[in-house]
């Protein structure tokens, strides 16, 4: 059986009905048990102090914040080439998430970084490039509520996350080439030198794991409602007595 | 030289208003469109045109063969109707606009700014256009709103003229205007509004 | 393709065409930046490059939205579709047009402006090279945009907010060697780089501008 046989709304809605309830419960499960074991259950940093634990909101937000992106890049493509409706609706549905997720990346960092670093901002490659995609959020949820027709709109918005995602790449090396920065180095990679301590480490990727699952969900829930509106418009369409 | 239409359904708005379009049109043949508001005239010639896609279906010879003339007339009110058409010749490789000109009494209007035309001078305009794109087939949504009867005329003889020369017109308009063509009621084609012919959202029902 | 480069050009010209109107608020821009920031030549000459930058930007911007949406009002767009010349080309003109009327006398008039900012005559050389190499850009990407937002009634909010951020990588590449040049420092990478931006913008994005195009006029 083809993954392609969940194109069909109709599929996908029993699909998404049986896997909804396993994804709420184990990003429930995972959030909390991070964010208590993040919070209760790691030493201060010997130089951060109590501060760092904000690590458990502002990295898992600023994770989904980058590949909610990623995700409706993909899904945007699917839509342009094979023209799957689930795929440009979950898209549409992806787009409010990863904005609330930037906003949280951005807030929870001016408030680690005001007792770190001294100021609630700095125009830091990093933080500059969260604004810019911030920025692209908004221009694509705004496109997405401009276009009137439902498959013009998905079909425009696709074509600008496609550029967008372009430009924000670019953008984000045009920063880097501007500034340099305050930002710690990743919190996660690959090379054990610039990773942080065990410690911190394991309810750190419980919290990720939590916030996708709750990304999941939240996506699934949302492009379930946006199928349901579809399904009234394209009705209703066929009900109305001819002129 | 033919204009075929097999089997074409076209949707307005995403829900499908015709079905099983099909006709041929040869050289030298005109086809009237009728059917009342909403029965799906202008999307079908805007689908014949190009400008969207069939649901399904096939249309055949249309292709860079089409002269379209919809409801606007694509004319620049700050240039004038000379350079209107010059320009839109020039679009399709042609430089010569005096026929067309001539055809639509435009000569004393020639240097006029399009902006300060009436209504039904610019709608000549907009039909003269036509005639420099030096393609076959005419597409015309309401060619004669805002002519007056002498207009009409004028352009009756002029699509009779191009079906002289071999053309194609094919036309949605309720006035007689006295050329030989077939008239074709597309209520014939009108699509039951539950009927499946490939609309983007069918998938949701 | 050069009949609708003349026919926009001749179009711009004409009275209620807008040329010249993106240049006047250039000027206005200049005169304004002293008014708010205050009138010690230091700072000036500090913020200078930026100015210029961000006016040449807004500038551009200010025409974007009649770029193609007077065309669509009039018809003019379903009959170019339908025409031989292909779409891509006819936008790639679209932007060309509006590069000479709005981006080219930007690059002209910056020199001028500069020396009201005060400043450091070093850098005007390369503030117009900036200027010059990456007003196409800006251009091309503003005629996607337009593009983008042409069927949407009321779109020129809009289209400033979906086109500024793609505006990020070249203000800051162009700014920076602007900057750079009226310091007196070496210019050749962000310049490179800008170049690099330009060319990308002009050779793709008249594809994705009228890949746009089709489908909100479909």
């Amino acid at each position: 059986m083809s993954i392609w046989e969940y194109a069909n709304p109709v599929r996908f809605l029993a699909l998404s009905a049986k896997v909804q309830p396993f994804a709420w419960g184990a990003a429930a499960i995972g959030i909390s048990v991070g964010l208590i074991w993040g919070f209760f259950g790691t030493p201060d940093d010997f130089r951060q102090g109590a501060t760092v634990k904000i690590i458990y909101l502002h990295v898992p937000a600023a994770w989904i914040a980058i590949n909610a992106w990623i995700m409706m890049l993909l899904a945007s493509l699917v839509w342009l080439v094979r023209r799957h409706h689930v795929s440009a609706l979950a898209a549409k549905a992806a787009a409010p998430v990863g904005l609330v997720m930037t906003v949280i990346g951005l807030f929870t960092g001016a408030i680690w970084g005001q007792p770190m670093w001294g100021t609630w901002w700095a125009w830091d490659p990093r933080l500059t490039s969260f604004l810019i995609l911030f920025l692209f959020y908004l221009g694509y949820i705004a496109l997405w509520e401009a276009v009137e027709d439902p498959d013009t709109a998905a079909d425009l918005t696709s074509v600008l996350c496609l550029v967008g995602s372009v430009f924000a790449l670019m953008s984000r090396y045009a920063v880097l080439f501007w500034s340099q920065g305050l930002h710690q180095g990743a919190s996660l990679s690959m090379d054990k030198q610039e990773n942080i301590s065990n410690v911190f480490w394991f309810p750190l990727v419980i919290a990720i794991a939590g916030f996708t699952l709750l990304f999941l969900a939240l996506v699934l829930y949302r492009t379930g409602t946006e199928i349901s509106l579809r399904r009234a418009r394209a009705l209703s369409a066929r009900m109305e007595p001819r002129a | 030289m033919t204009l075929t239409l097999v089997n074409v359904a076209v949707a307005r708005g995403g829900v499908p208003v015709l079905g099983g379009v099909a006709f041929t049109l040869r050289a030298g043949e005109a086809m009237i469109l009728r059917g009342p508001n909403g029965a799906g005239k202008t999307t079908l010639l805007r689908t014949i045109a190009g400008l969207q896609l069939p649901l399904s279906g096939t249309i055949d010879g249309a292709a860079d063969r089409i002269a379209y003339g919809g409801h606007a007339d694509g004319l620049k009110g700050m240039l004038s109707v000379a350079e209107n058409l010059s320009f839109w010749a020039r679009v399709y490789g042609h430089s010569d606009i005096e026929p067309a000109l001539a055809t639509y009494a435009l000569g004393p209007l020639r240097s006029r700014l399009a902006g300060t035309l009436s209504a039904g001078q610019k709608r000549r305009a907009g039909l003269a256009r036509l005639m420099v794109t030096g393609r076959p087939i005419w597409i015309l949504d309401e060619p004669t709103v805002s002519l007056d009867s002498h207009a009409v005329a004028l352009f009756a003889d002029a699509v009779r003229a191009h079906l002289g020369m071999g053309g194609m017109a094919l036309m949605a308009t309720h006035i007689d205007l006295g050329i030989d063509a077939h008239l074709c009621d597309i209520c014939g084609w009108a699509a039951a509004p539950q009927e499946l012919l490939g609309a983007s959202d069918e998938a949701f029902l | 393709m050069i009949a609708l480069l003349i026919r926009d050009l001749r179009l711009a010209m004409r009275a209620g065409g807008g040329f010249g109107l993106g240049l006047a608020f250039f000027l206005i821009i200049t005169v304004l930046v002293p008014f708010s920031v205050g009138p010690q030549s230091s700072l000036l000459s500090t913020i200078a490059p930026g100015i210029m930058w961000m006016g040449a930007l807004l500038a551009c911007l200010l025409s974007l939205d009649r770029l193609l949406a007077l065309d669509f009002e009039d018809g003019t767009l379903d009959v170019l579709a339908t025409a031989p010349l292909p779409l891509e080309a006819a936008l790639a003109i679209k932007g060309l047009a509006h590069w000479i009327t709005t981006g080219l006398p930007l690059v002209v008039a910056a020199p001028f402006l500069a020396v009201l900012l005060n400043m450091p005559p070093q850098g005007f050389v390369w503030l117009v090279v900036s200027l010059a190499l990456g007003t196409p850009a800006l251009s091309m990407i503003g005629t996607f945009g337009a593009a983008l937002t042409v069927g949407i009634k009321r779109g020129g909010l809009l289209l400033s907010l979906l086109v500024l951020p793609l505006y990020v990588p070249t203000l800051i590449f162009g700014a920076e060697a602007a900057r750079r040049g009226a310091a007196g420092m070496a210019v050749e990478t962000p310049l490179l780089l800008l170049a690099g931006i330009s060319l990308a913008c002009v050779a793709l994005l008249p594809f994705a501008a009228a890949a746009a195009l089709r489908m909100t006029l479909r």
